[in-house]
């Protein structure tokens, strides 16, 4: 009976949404930063189908007699936030074998029902790219990331591109993570490090070098090999680099490879960007940075500082935040721009950094980061100043579908904390390390 | 040049002058230079906060504090301006200055492995007042620090109390020997050794407050460095710092407390607001962990409004950084206070709780913790609400000294 029940409500449900679906909802008098573009006063966004159909205010938005309301006078929305760099979920990547597994795909590792999700939900963000860990020179393959509510599955949350295919980038990494002095296949030096992925590159120039060959004769073809199919994904451009670095030297190593052999780089983390800045830019790479309450904790961090992302701004070079969950709490991810902009980044660019520069890193940029015309209807609700301390993110919607809403007790659990906020896939970002890796 | 790079040359060669000539830092004002400081709004902590407010320092001490109009500024008083005045910051508990920010094996002092109960271990013997993390928490504005070992033991050693600023540990340090660090809970597990449960832990905590009173019955008591502190605990002198997170872990400290009519202070307290009845029963104080320290584990129910949940229940509440084990090394207390200030506490209920609060919990309020005549002159300066990402503290005062003027 119970089963019937719920039966009953299921489909009921259903009907609800798809018709919550097609109908224009139209929500008004909040102020909207719309990330590109000024910011609206009295702005309208109206959303159908998941989709974004109109941005602007009353002399440029036309509201129909059948769109529902919403009326959020006093609040603010903006796109909901790119996470460039995360662990939510509990992925863990590669393992001890061999330094470099590129055939290792974390879409086979990450719990789609953890409460980190939710937690990073309550946080406003809506996109993300889940990474293994960084103990190898290359810890395999990462994956992006819709959150969706009430995911029962991986595939409830992928992003597919054009051609139907799951999106994702693939993990490097340089500076002491990968290094285990004396022990099997793993390197001893930072230049034994750039010699082993360079191999790498060269065994997988050769591998495309024979499937280029080998044309449409097959017996020619070379035996299939996931780890080089990855890499060739790699060398064509169709698969980013998320490349840990710390130290200012090894952000050069990364820069070079990448210039070696023309693969496209997100430098991940970027410690010592702001002694690098100028050479970032000149090389056209993105960054993705983190923002570390106090410097140290590793050797290769002990120069990290709030003014990176005034650096990168400086320098003219692109840039976005990350959370690195649980290193920094995917809850309070917008703090990342309040303490950029204390030490001296400009509070659009800092906005820009949550939104837009992640989606374009992550190849989303038509898709995600901005509240545009024809864009998904990824947005956040806040209740005021999104720097401000005393704001708080009421409302998360993902694809038109509103995932998080702090005045619900359930989901309020998720952005405070408290019993039932935590899963046995957080402890204390243990499934993560475990592959030796740490960030 | 870049704004990045000059602001780094800054911090430079401030450190500099710290490092390696201090003395040019103090010559450029008086050794216990005489200094006005002028606040649009003067958090005293000490009364209603003051607009347009005058915190007059003679000789290291607060001489006078009051409006702008009640006080006259003597002309040969150094003025320093800000928007926000408040007392120096403290940090209730952290682990800097044993631990560094290298977080290598020879800065890393805060625990040795050597045994699961050694109360006798002496923080003064460990405490490195140049470690840079302790210039880190004071160019935000703290003052005053209640460090040493850290949890992660039954008994991992003493905590002291010390001021940010001063050449050397005798000069730094305010309360050489301030409270025993004792851990209940999955952290006080050793591996390979006892304690393995938390029912073994309790014991073995019982264990040594019984030796320790047997001890002081004695004609000629053992004078042996454990029996000595241990006989200081049992004779209500020092508290012991107890770290319990996990509900059950803080019932114990309350028991074992009671059994042995023993001071305690309850530290970490992750579970609180689910028993704020019986700890305000307790009438123990309470050092909440660090607001955005990360769930999981004993940690699990972690909250946010936990301090405000206390608070609310009248259990006094103070702030912590706490021990780090990894990155960032350390929590800087100010936005801990402010994460909290965001989620259920008032803005003055905060800042209380990194100042007088603090202050009276870890028993120093006769000296720091609020702007009254006859204190410390310990001063932090900001150029807006102290508790917003945005705003910058703009100058630290310790002792009566403009010990940091870095914009952070």
């Amino acid at each position: 009976m119970k089963k019937f029940l719920f039966v009953l409500l299921f489909l009921g449900g259903l009907s609800l949404f798809t018709f919550g679906q097609g109908r224009q909802t139209a929500f008004i008098n909040a102020r909207i930063i719309p990330i590109v573009g000024a910011p609206i006063e009295q702005g309208i966004l109206i959303v159908q189908n998941g989709k974004i159909t109109a941005v602007g205010d009353a002399r440029t938005v036309r509201l129909s007699s059948e769109v529902t309301i919403v009326d959020l006078k006093g609040k603010v929305i903006m796109p909901g936030f790119v996470d460039t760099h995360s662990h939510v979920g509990s992925p863990a990547g590669a393992d001890s074998t061999a330094p470099i597994q590129p055939d290792v795909r974390i879409l086979d590792s990450v719990n789609p029902r953890a409460l980190s999700l939710q937690r990073a939900q309550a946080g406003g963000i809506s996109t993300v790219n889940v990474m293994p860990g960084s103990g190898h020179l290359d810890s395999g393959q990462t994956l992006y990331l819709k959150l969706r509510d009430d995911a029962l599955k991986i595939d409830d949350l992928l992003i597919l591109d054009k051609d139907g295919k799951y999106m994702g980038g693939i993990k490097f990494a340089n500076g002491t993570n990968a290094l285990r002095t004396g022990s099997g296949p793993f390197p001893g030096t930072r230049a034994k490090s750039a010699a082993l992925v360079r191999d790498q590159f060269i065994k997988a120039q050769e591998y495309r070098d024979k499937i280029a060959k080998a044309g449409s004769d097959k017996p020619k073809l070379p035996a299939r090999d996931l780890a080089m199919e990855a890499l060739v994904e790699v060398l064509d451009r169709k698969r980013v680099v998320h490349f840990h670095t710390h130290r200012h030297d090894d952000i050069m190593t990364a820069l070079r490879l990448a210039k070696e052999f023309n693969f496209r780089i997100v430098l991940q983390h970027v410690s010592e960007a702001w002694k690098v800045a100028d050479e970032i830019a000149k090389s056209g790479a993105h960054s993705s940075i983190i923002m570390i309450d106090s410097p140290g904790g590793k050797l290769e961090t002990v120069e990290i500082d709030y003014k990176n992302g005034a650096a990168l701004e400086k320098a003219g070079a692109p840039f976005g935040f990350h959370t690195d969950d649980g290193i920094t709490d995917s809850r309070w991810f917008i703090r990342s721009a309040g303490v950029a902009v204390r030490a001296g980044l400009s509070r659009d660019k800092a906005l820009y950094a949550m939104t837009m520069a992640g989606a374009i890193m992550l190849d989303m940029a038509d898709r995600v980061g901005s509240l545009e015309t024809g864009k998904d209807a990824d947005f956040i609700v806040l209740s005021g100043d999104p720097l401000s301390i005393y704001t708080h993110i009421e409302q998360t919607w993902v694809e038109g579908k509103k995932v998080f809403d702090r005045s619900r007790a359930e989901d309020l659990v998720f952005a405070v904390g408290g019993k039932g906020a935590t899963d046995d896939g957080d402890l204390s970002h243990g499934a993560h390390c475990s592959d030796g890796g740490n960030e | 040049m870049s704004k990045a790079f000059t602001s780094g040359t800054r911090k430079i060669t401030f450190r500099i002058a710290l490092g390696l000539c201090i003395s040019a830092v103090i010559f450029a004002i008086p050794a216990y230079g005489q200094i006005a400081v002028k606040g649009e709004t003067v958090w005293t902590m000490a009364g209603a906060p003051i607009t347009n407010g005058v915190v007059l320092i003679k000789d290291g001490k607060i001489e006078a504090v009051g409006t702008a109009n009640s006080i006259t500024i003597p002309s040969n008083y150094r003025v320093l301006n800000a928007k926000v005045v408040t007392p120096g910051l403290i940090d209730a508990h952290t682990v800097i200055g044993l631990n560094g920010y290298l977080n290598q094996p020879h800065d890393q002092m805060a625990l040795d492995g050597g045994g699961s109960f050694q109360p006798e271990l002496r923080a003064t013997d460990s405490y490195n007042p140049e470690e840079r993390l302790i210039e880190v928490v004071r160019q935000y504005g703290v003052t005053t620090i209640h460090t040493g070992h850290q949890p992660s033991a039954l008994a991992s050693g003493q905590t002291m109390i010390a001021k940010t600023w001063g050449k050397n540990v005798d000069e730094a340090t305010i309360v050489p020997t301030a409270m025993i660090a004792v851990t209940l809970g999955s952290g006080a597990n050793a591996s390979g050794r006892s304690p393995g449960t938390r029912a073994k832990q309790a014991s073995m905590l019982r264990a040594e407050l019984i030796k320790a009173q047997e001890n002081a019955a004695k004609k000629e008591p053992a004078k042996d460095l454990k029996s000595q502190i241990m006989d200081r605990v049992i004779k209500r002198e020092i508290p012991l710092l107890i770290n319990a997170e996990a509900a059950q872990d803080i019932m114990t400290a309350i028991r074992i407390a009671r059994e042995f009519n023993i001071k305690i202070v309850l530290d970490g307290v992750a579970d609180g607001h689910m028993i704020a009845n019986e700890i305000k029963a307790s009438g123990y104080g309470v050092i909440v962990h660090a607001t955005m320290a990360r769930p999981g584990g004993d940690r699990a129910n972690l909250t946010l409004e936990n301090a405000a949940k206390l608070r609310a229940a009248g259990i006094p509440v103070a702030i912590q950084s706490g021990y780090e084990g990894y990155v960032p090394k350390t929590r800087i207390v100010l936005f801990e206070a402010a994460m909290a200030a965001a989620n259920g506490l008032s803005r003055e209920e905060a800042l209380s709780a990194i100042t007088i609060d603090a202050a009276k919990i870890l028993g120093i309020e006769n000296r720091v913790g609020s702007l009254a005549v006859g204190k410390d002159a310990d001063i932090a300066m900001y150029d807006g609400d102290p508790f917003e990402w945005t705003t910058h503290c703009t100058g630290t005062i310790i002792n009566g000294r403009l010990v940091s003027d870095v914009i952070k």
